[in-house]
């Protein structure tokens, strides 16, 4: 599974990658409406983008998160109902929620904040498959 | 999903519908929470029509429970009875019902004229038909008439269409008909979750406490789930208004379909009450894995769990049904909110279950539940310490119609009088009704749903059923109103209150009856001793039943109010109230209507509903002072038993409480003068209570509170004035 990965020694804090992912999905420069998030700290950045780990697609009351055959967790805009039961259960608050916007919005690993990260701080990475309790048990 | 051993055909069952009645209408967007309309339906006359809401019944009386009784007395007199024509049943969600972004906000209210006791009542339950019938265009329904057959009332709230259909096929059963509803309403399975139904069940028709089952369709599951409005009996109601379903569809869900005011505020409370109840519940109650069951332990360790018909509040065999149980049969990683975005998701339930008796048996069911109530009442209070009895009755209860709180504690009561040779076997029909007895009391059920034998009369009610003990069997009906734990003739939910006179009070002073809805103060009272005199007590059962009734009014469920709090809550200056969360509710219901109300026009706006209630109550024949007395058992040690079970603790409550040496003194002495000191504790809690409400010392609203509340509406003051003439 192919998921962004955040650099931490590279970063600069430009904040490029914010502003290229709220322009290709939202058509506005604004970064906070990101799907990845740079914030400053006493010892340089943070980064907080999603790690794809799946604990959201178990609280959709609407099965609006869902796993696609490439692994990425994504969220179907129609079928969401805006209750952001993901936004709170999120492990690494990598649900966003944003003004003006009903419905959450999260990184499907598309990589096209990769190419204009100067400083190569972001990458797509290979990571090991999710682990099977992200998909809910049928024990019925 | 479920697996049924004789399968029923949908095609058949719609095939057999007669239109009878057909409206049409507009579907206008919602403003700011409200449709600003009702929808009127007479059953027995096949009428449909409409009413509209203006400001002035905002202003009074919000929504949802408000409107409902605000119908209600509209379409009643004094002279109405549960089963007259004009009686109705009301359901409304209420301007806050149906938002998404916060836990608990897709509650029903259900009122009408109680079978149980007269006078009326209000239920709250989960479901999505409260939201849905909104969406579709209604603030409420009243459900007036008696069809001549049995019919189903169809809301398309997608074309706006309104049918009410002839249906002789359909189940009369929840768990078949709501299933059947969505096989019949629904486009495809994906469209099974715009689906909602309201039914009652067999058992609903042959006894007083029929319960209401609320569905929702849960897609991971493929099972029509029931929710309960339980109390007071409106499935009762309900059926013999011959209605067997009231279907609403609605398939538009958003996440504005309220129209609100300030989406972004709701966003902004609604994600950090979530992030609270991730970080906050699995340290706290649990309620996302056990729900409300987490509580049968509890309740044991305080000697608050009712065993054995309130005789005692703690069991050696408690841990055979405590909450390790059931998380343990809970299938558990699924959301289970019965409404969207209910991330406290109490809603539990046993899947894959299979049937041991009764009609269905063979069949694999998903089973919702047992919440605490259901557990306690089967497990504690009739004795039967076995899960797989409650499960199995909880079940049946449900798809029967029959509210499990009033069958439990019903055949708690049962079973004392049994054990007491009040009844025997040649009266039960050769059941042996000790406690304990698990597979009678499934007869029991059995019999109350085909409407036979002495499970039949169980269904009369325990007010119903000392009238006929007295009567039939010579019993003594003294001994039969300390130990027939109802109060206004509704059955006691399942808290121990003897050591805890403020929470009797919290029963004994509820508008409806015996249920624990508008206070529970047993922890503040008896544990932390935070409200020590009588005019603390008075404060707390003046401030928590009005700020609980707001939930009613707005279409809430309660608990995300206090079953999470915030980490820091203790540190505040008034933990109980949980002040975080009351702001939340407060920036909510603004941020929905756009008005600027702080918390203490909340109580406000509840206190003009509660005030109008209890004028209906006494309008009806009740609402005062001796409709508001407490069987002794709920008070004090009934029997000699009782008091020698906790005889340390009575003693020397008699020589610290209230000054009185027992050392010499016999039994019987000791246990009479408890018996005088804790009654009369209790009528000086009703006048202090009486007194801060602004009621005289009967219990009925002076004339001045209701003009103070705006509430001196010309009916109202009609009864008062008659009252105080």
């Amino acid at each position: 599974m192919k998921v962004l990965v955040w650099d931490k020694s590279k970063c600069i804090g430009c904040g490029t990658c914010e502003q290229t992912c709220s322009k290709t999905w939202f058509k506005e420069e604004n970064r906070v409406k990101s799907r990845i998030q740079i914030n400053k700290t006493e010892n340089g950045f943070s980064g907080n983008t999603c790690i794809q780990c799946g604990e959201c697609i178990l609280v959709c009351p609407v099965e609006a998160l869902t796993r696609d055959s490439k692994g990425i967790v994504r969220l179907n805009n129609k079928t969401c109902v805006g209750c952001l039961s993901c936004v709170g259960f999120c492990p690494t608050s990598s649900m966003f929620v944003a003004p003006d916007e009903p419905i959450p919005f999260k990184c499907i690993a598309c990589g096209i904040c990769v190419k204009t990260c100067p400083t190569g701080a972001l990458s797509i990475q290979d990571q090991p498959d999710p682990l099977e309790k992200v998909f809910y048990r049928r024990h019925f | 999903m479920n697996i049924y051993q004789n399968p029923y055909n949908p095609e058949k069952i719609k095939a057999a519908h007669k239109l009878l009645a057909e409206l049409k209408y507009e579907i206008k967007p919602l403003v700011k929470g409200y449709s600003n309309q009702t929808l009127y339906i007479n059953v027995g006359e096949n009428k449909i029509g409409s009413k509209p809401v203006d400001q002035d019944m905002k202003d009074k009386f919000t929504g949802g429970r408000g409107f409902n009784m605000k119908l209600l007395w509209d379409a009643v007199t004094e002279n109405t009875k549960w089963d007259s024509p004009e009686n109705e049943i009301v359901i409304a969600a209420g301007p806050m019902g149906g938002i998404t972004q916060y836990p608990g906000t897709g509650k029903s209210i259900v009122c009408g004229i109680s079978p149980l006791t007269g006078a009326p009542v209000d239920s709250n339950v989960g479901g999505y038909f409260g939201p849905y019938l909104k969406f579709s265009g209604w603030d409420a329904i009243e459900l007036q008439g008696i069809a001549k057959k049995d019919v189903i009332v169809y809301i398309n709230g997608d074309e706006g269409i309104i049918q009410i259909f002839e249906a002789p096929e359909e189940d009369t059963n929840s768990h078949l008909i709501a299933e059947q509803m969505c096989d019949i309403f629904a486009e495809n399975e994906m469209d099974m979750k715009s689906i909602a139904t309201v039914s009652a069940g067999k058992g609903a028709e042959n006894s007083f406490f029929g319960c209401l089952n609320f569905s929702f369709y849960d897609r991971r599951r493929k099972v029509a789930r029931l929710k309960q409005a339980g109390r007071g009996g409106l499935g009762t109601l309900f059926r013999h208004k011959n209605i067997k379903a009231v279907v609403c569809k609605f398939s538009g869900m958003n996440a504005n379909n309220n129209e609100v005011d300030d989406l972004e505020k709701i966003k902004d409370v609604g994600a950090s009450y979530h992030r609270e109840l991730y970080k906050e519940d699995d340290k706290q109650c649990d309620m996302r894995h056990v729900g409300t069951a987490h509580l049968v332990e509890i309740m044991d360790d305080y000697d608050l769990l009712p065993t054995h018909n309130y005789k005692f509040g703690a069991d050696p065999r408690t841990p055979k049904i405590s909450s390790v149980v059931w998380r343990e049969m809970f299938t558990q990683g699924i959301p289970d909110g019965c409404w969207y975005g209910c991330t406290m998701q109490c809603a539990k339930c046993v899947d894959g279950y299979i049937l041991q008796t009764g009609p269905y048996k063979g069949d694999t069911v998903s089973i919702d539940g047992p919440e605490y109530e259901t557990a306690a009442a089967f497990g504690a209070n009739m004795g039967i310490f076995d899960p797989h009895f409650i499960v199995e009755a909880n079940f049946y209860c449900d798809t029967y119609g029959i509210d499990t709180i009033s069958f439990g504690t019903g055949m708690a009561f049962i079973m004392e009088c049994y054990e007491n040779g009040i009844i025997n076997k040649e009266i039960t029909g050769g059941y042996d009704l000790s406690f304990g007895n698990g597979e009678e009391s499934l007869h029991m059920l059995h019999q109350m749903a085909r409407g036979e034998g002495f499970g039949k009369t169980v269904g009369l009610g325990i007010r119903r059923l000392k009238k006929l003990f007295a009567e039939k069997y010579g019993a003594d009906p003294k001994f039969l109103q300390d130990i027939g734990m109802e109060c206004k003739g509704m059955e006691y939910s399942e808290y121990m209150t003897k050591e805890s006179l403020a929470m009797q009070g919290g029963y004994g002073l509820a508008l409806k009856g015996a249920q624990h809805d508008e206070a529970w103060l047993i922890f503040m009272d008896m544990v932390n001793n935070q409200i020590p005199t009588f005019e603390d007590k008075a404060e707390a059962l003046h401030y928590f039943p009005m700020f609980r009734t707001w939930f009613g009014l707005q279409g809430l469920c309660k608990l995300p109010w206090n079953d999470v709090e915030p980490a820091n809550n203790a540190e505040t200056d008034d933990p109980a109230k949980v002040p975080a969360h009351v702001a939340n509710y407060v920036d909510i219901f603004n941020s929905i209507t756009g008005r600027n109300i702080d918390k203490h026009e909340m109580i406000l706006q509840s206190e003009r509903v509660y005030n109008f209630q209890r004028v209906f109550n006494l309008r009806m024949g009740f609402g005062t002072r001796e409709h508001d007395m407490i069987p002794y058992r709920s008070a004090g040690p009934v029997t000699l038993e009782e008091y020698e079970s906790r005889v340390e603790r009575y003693d020397k409550q008699l020589l610290e409480k209230w000054n009185w040496d027992p050392s010499g003194k016999t039994l019987e002495e000791r246990h009479q003068k408890t018996r005088e000191f804790r009654e009369d504790a209790y009528q000086k809690l009703c006048d202090a209570v009486y007194k801060r409400r602004g009621w005289d010392n009967n219990g009925v609203p002076k004339i001045e509170k209701m003009k103070e509340l705006k509430m001196d509406l010309p009916g109202v003051l009609e009864v008062l004035n008659k009252y105080y003439n």
